[in-house]
């Protein structure tokens, strides 16, 4: 034991939260049932806030987590029937046999927390599924925290929660990294749903810690599969999109890269975003998030708005367009060509991209820059008016609200 | 091991033309070998394909007073029109095999978990 002389509650909660992912996962695989793996952490949990702050914070507290948690477990599977009950379904043999490791089998990689985002993300359950098993299995996050950054009750999040470890247990969803065969269609679906997590958190600084939380657990995953660029370009993606945090939302208002100050952006996230996206050209598998990384890391690189490499940015969407044809991908390729080829080329391209986003401000919002500059403002008013009614967030309304009054303001 | 239902479903007027014996003849073949390869994995439990809804008789009221109505249980315009059960070793193995039945059948499949299976023992 590493006899701190003080572990406070919140160093306690931070040290538990690196551990809870890790605890829970193995313990999962010990006693094959979620819920119970779940309950004997938590058990361990408050066992560590009432002796760490005295004896202080061992010197590895996952492992400390972990023993703590299966002997209470044991406890559990020895006096109850429903232990019992989950022992006979789990295949324990005996108690005994808990203290042993079971596990050995083939794989690519034998690690708890990769077995168990790959149940978590695992493609019968849905989307909302994934995002609050994920976040609340590996991230640790409390049924409430998860509830309140997803603007649903408590209850509401307990209940989808519930529903989704049913299922797991009913259907018999494996507790195992897939195959080599089924890897990569099944960690594509783990990479997106540690990018929906990252987008929903971008909404303000309410949603810091969704962000974190995103960029810690796909850091996790990059350490578990070394050899996946694709996770290796999610992580430098959301490092190059971090960095800019604390430039791009100023007063709860967003401010636009062309209008950030620069100095602001971290250039340690950038730094290692860099790095990282140089390490995924030398390997030469590109995909769609080294691509997105790739073209955030140009704009990172550029010292203003106008030293851009904009060539640059449309050659890496125009590989990414090739990879994933979406209509989102098709717009941000049509923003770049502006800046490249002048507003006219810019709202050509736009208004080429094929149906799927008339009702995304995204769009409207990019016309009404568009034929702004290009002096009709009368168009430009109405496509920032249909941007502000698609809005969904309060500072993206400000935001295009302050575009309107400003055309108003050129107007007179 | 665990036991799946692998069931589809039919919707009353998709069917378009009926096939041409030769699609009739080119199906069979198909199916033949998937059940074929069940077997060989040990897999295939039972399976078969129903007549539709207007062959169904729901049955009420238990044995003193049974009441029989004439047609399906839910009036709905999709009916289960086949269905295999199976042994897999988990979701992802039933998953598999389903994904192979829609291949050889052209129709989308449900893969649903059995809680329990076999005779009751009271």
């Amino acid at each position: 034991m590493n006899h701190l002389a003080t572990a406070d509650a919140g160093a306690v909660e931070r040290v538990f939260r690196e551990a809870y992912g890790e605890a829970v996962a193995t313990l999962i695989r010990t006693v094959g049932d979620i819920t119970l793996a779940e309950d004997a952490v938590q058990e361990a949990f408050v066992v560590a806030t009432d002796r760490w702050p005295t004896d202080g914070i061992p010197a590895n507290p996952a492992g400390w987590i972990v023993t703590t948690a299966k002997r209470r477990a044991i406890d559990v599977i020895r006096r109850s029937a429903r232990g019992r009950h989950l022992q006979e379904e789990a295949g324990i043999a005996t108690v005994a046999g808990l203290d042993r490791s079971p596990v050995d089998e083939p794989g690519p990689v034998r690690d708890d927390r990769l077995r168990l985002i790959f149940t978590c993300c695992h493609p019968s359950l849905r989307r909302e599924h994934h995002v609050a098993l994920t976040l609340r299995l590996l991230g640790g996050l409390s049924v409430e925290e998860v509830a309140r950054l997803f603007f649903v009750s408590e209850a509401a999040m307990a209940k989808r929660l519930v529903r989704a470890k049913y299922k797991i247990k009913a259907a018999k969803i494996p507790y195992r990294v897939p195959e080599e065969a089924d890897l990569p269609a099944r960690l594509r679906s783990v990479l997106s749903v540690l990018s929906l997590i990252y987008t929903s958190g971008l909404d303000g600084e309410a949603g810091e810690p969704l962000r974190t939380e995103a960029i810690r657990l796909t850091r996790e995953l990059v350490d578990l599969l070394p050899d996946e660029p694709e996770a290796a370009g999610l992580l430098a993606l959301l490092l190059l999109s971090e960095s800019r945090a604390p430039a791009r939302c100023v007063d709860g208002d967003l401010v636009l890269l062309q209008d950030q100050d620069r100095t602001a952006w971290d250039r340690e996230m950038i730094a290692e975003g860099h790095a990282i996206v140089r390490a995924c050209i030398r390997r030469g598998r590109p995909g769609p998030y080294q691509l997105q990384a790739a073209i955030q890391a140009v704009h990172a690189a550029a010292a203003t708005f106008e030293a851009t490499d904009w060539p640059q940015i449309v050659a890496l969407y125009d590989q990414l367009l090739a990879l994933s044809p979406t209509p989102v991908v098709a717009l941000n390729r049509a923003i770049a060509l502006a800046e490249v080829l002048g507003p006219a080329e810019g709202l050509a391209a736009v208004d080429a991209i094929p149906p799927g986003l008339e009702t995304s401000h995204l769009l409207h919002a990019a016309r009404g820059t568009m034929l702004r500059e290009l002096e009709r403002p009368d168009d430009a008013l109405a496509a920032f008016e249909r941007a502000v009614q698609l809005a969904t967030s309060d500072p993206d309304r400000r935001f295009l609200t302050g575009q309107i009054d400003a055309l108003a303001v050129d107007r007179r | 091991m665990a036991q799946y239902l692998l069931s589809t479903y039919t919707s009353e007027g998709d069917g378009g033309p009926p096939p041409t014996p030769e699609e009739m003849q080119a199906f069979m073949e198909r199916v033949a070998a998937l059940e074929a390869e069940m077997d060989a994995e040990g897999a295939f439990l039972f399976g078969g394909a129903l007549h539709g809804p207007d062959a169904a008789t729901v049955v009420r009221g238990g044995d003193a007073d049974p009441i029989m109505t004439d047609g399906p249980f839910v009036e709905a315009r999709e009916h289960i029109a086949g269905f295999y059960i199976i042994e897999a070793e988990d979701l992802d193995g039933a998953l598999a095999w389903g994904s192979k039945v829609v291949g050889a059948i052209g129709h989308p499949i449900e893969v649903r978990p059995f809680r329990a299976t076999g005779r009751v023992h009271a």
